[in-house]
């Protein structure tokens, strides 16, 4: 840019050049080349160390016959669509509660957002101490006097995966919230008079004027909480272990347990291949979507 | 905005109830929608703050009034006890030290891993905004990119090439690691800031004379100190908050807190004490919620920053 009429441009850059070696290596060996070694070495049978002995496609065969895989995707869905959904809806709607120029509009925030301050872990935690069906929500309102109520998910394995969702809700929605205040913020408070004076009323405008002008801002959240997904794993490691059994199980968690558990790497490698085609999948339109036209510096 | 909404039934309820009181309509209607609003403000307020509370109320008790009463009670006796506990003696496997030896690991880990990925950021920034190089923006949107892949694809080559260097299992090499998945968003941080400086800046720094590293550390550093103080934010929380590279880049001894919190909760052995658990969370869970509560905006700047223009 400032200097780009300079005759000998390659040797007065040298200073950048040299410092911006971290940088390089960590693009080209990391990313490029890591992921490269892990897609070629997917193709191999790699058991307890890596070992280039192709066997075509077979750990991705095995992969897809395995019922923990098959467990985890179907769980990664799940998990997937309720916090794409109840993510944007809740984000959406507390920011524009917080937006109606109220009072005390920091302390709510603050108390919203703070959980997302904390790990998963410790979220993990703390939820899987309020569901615990001895002492937690479930006793508390036996207690009262229902005492045929049920509310068990962390040890149901057919709901299981909700309560993992219930925690993560917790934890994420905050951010939502603040990406969504950032968005309505920037909408001209003309377009809310103009809809005022034509008497449309609140939910409609929001509805009809507000969410389509708010398009880009939806898009980097759904992107955010779609990388977020698939990196799911700290929480149920907290959470569950993945139990009960192997019913809260996630694609994270199993590419973890047979690269450095079950010494099986070629599994781990096709299992964690298929997590990046996962995420090509979901990028790749949105780039397209984003700067496909217009080429970005 | 919610007053159009809002007005309709009471301009209803005035056509209906012809005994109703004459004159300027009260503005109790803007109330009804106060309540509304802060009603359900209020509730989800409370629901995103429970949580945190029954883990204080839980690490307060001693164990056989958990046993008795519910979750949500005060402490009828305050003990802190479990703190004692969870900090100096709760045990993991065979070590019997409590959590204090993964807060002086995770200590250990965050603050060089803070400052390198931050002086490697900010230059890498720097040398985008302001020293273009060819092929510079190549590698750029490489790493940005490269944010997005999981990290569970280049866990294991990273495994063999500390294996090589030997640095595996030390803190050095997850010092390196954290640095290395830190850079996409700092660097865009960074590279952002420093594009939306005045160029006039950087020119006349340049006919004076200053060259790569003195208009960085002379102009660029100083002014702009509260990005740093962002990215800080940014990598503090989310460094103290990692498992994962923890778990897969240190051994027992130099577990970070968060992996030791999970292997002292987790644990199948012995009996639980929910108390001392719920007290170790708490602990785990403090520097984050101290940095979060202390620096208010611009932590919020911090994450968008860093979302939305990921």
């Amino acid at each position: 840019m400032s200097n780009s009429e300079r005759p000998n441009q390659l040797f007065r850059n040298l200073n950048a050049k040299i410092a911006s070696i971290p940088m390089i290596l960590t693009a080209l060996v990391v990313f490029v080349g890591g992921t490269a070694w892990t897609v070629l070495y997917s193709f191999t049978n790699s058991k307890l160390l890596p070992r280039l002995n192709f066997v075509g496609l077979d750990q991705y065969h095995r992969l897809w016959s395995t019922s923990r895989w098959l467990v985890s995707i179907e769980n990664l869905l799940i998990y997937g669509a309720i916090s794409l959904v109840f993510s944007l809806v809740i984000g959406f709607l507390l920011a524009a509660l917080l937006d109606q120029k109220i009072r005390f509009e920091d302390t709510f925030r603050t108390i919203f957002l703070y959980p997302f301050a904390l790990s998963f872990i410790v979220t993990g935690l703390v939820w899987q101490w309020l569901l615990n069906p001895d002492f937690g929500v479930q006793r508390v309102v036996r207690d009262l006097g229902w005492t045929s109520f049920s509310f068990d998910p962390l040890y149901d394995s057919s709901i299981v995966i909700y309560g993992i969702s219930i925690a993560a809700l917790w934890q994420g929605t905050g951010l939502i919230m603040c990406l969504m205040l950032a968005g309505l913020r920037g909408i001209d408070e003309d377009i809310w008079k103009a809809a005022r004076v034509d008497g449309i009323p609140a939910w409609k405008t929001y509805l009809f004027i507000i969410i389509p002008m708010m398009r880009p801002v939806f898009i980097t959240t759904l992107v955010i909480i779609a990388a977020g997904i698939v990196k799911v794993y700290d929480l149920v490691v907290a959470q569950t272990s993945g139990g009960p059994g192997i019913a809260s199980e996630v694609p994270a968690k199993y590419v973890y347990d047979y690269m450095f558990f079950a010494q099986n790497l070629g599994q781990g490698f096709a299992a964690s291949t298929m997590m990046l085609l996962s995420v090509v999948i979901v990028i790749v339109p949105w780039a397209y979507l984003e700067f496909g036209g217009k080429k970005h510096g | 905005m919610a007053d159009v909404a809002s007005l309709s039934p009471g301009a209803e309820a005035l056509r209906r109830g012809a005994a109703g009181p004459s004159g300027p309509k009260p503005r109790h209607v803007l109330s009804r929608r106060n309540i509304f609003l802060y009603g359900t403000l209020i509730v989800v307020a409370l629901y995103y703050l429970l949580p945190l509370y029954v883990m204080i109320v839980t690490s307060l008790k001693g164990m056989p009034e958990i046993r008795l009463g519910n979750i949500f009670s005060p402490p009828m006796e305050i003990t802190f006890e479990p703190w004692v506990k969870a900090w100096a003696t709760a045990c993991t496997g065979l070590n019997c030290d409590g959590l204090s030896r993964g807060f002086w690991n995770s200590v250990r880990i965050t603050v060089p891993s803070v400052l390198l990925s931050i002086a490697i950021a900010s230059v890498n920034g720097y040398a985008l905004a302001n020293w273009r190089f060819k092929g510079a923006d190549t590698f750029f949107i490489i790493l940005i990119v490269g944010a997005f892949i999981p990290y569970q694809v280049m866990i294991y080559p990273i495994v063999i090439i500390l294996r090589e260097i030997g640095i595996y299992g030390s803190l050095t090499g997850l010092v390196i690691v954290h640095s290395i998945f830190g850079m996409p968003i700092l660097t865009l941080l960074f590279r952002n800031y420093f594009t939306s400086m005045p160029e006039e800046l950087f020119r006349a720094a340049r006919v004076d004379g200053a060259g790569f590293w003195g208009i960085y550390l002379r102009i660029m550093l100083p002014m702009s100190l509260p990005i740093f103080v962002v990215a800080i934010i940014l990598q503090v929380t989310g460094i103290w908050n990692d498992f994962l590279f923890g778990v897969v880049y240190t051994r027992p001894d130099t577990y970070p807190m968060t992996v030791q919190l999970n292997n002292i909760v987790n644990s199948v052995q012995g009996v639980k004490e929910y108390n001392v658990n719920m007290a170790a969370t708490i602990l785990t869970g403090l520097v984050p919620l101290i940095v979060y509560f202390v620096s208010g905006k611009l932590f919020v700047r911090g994450i968008a920053a860093g979302a939305v223009k990921g």
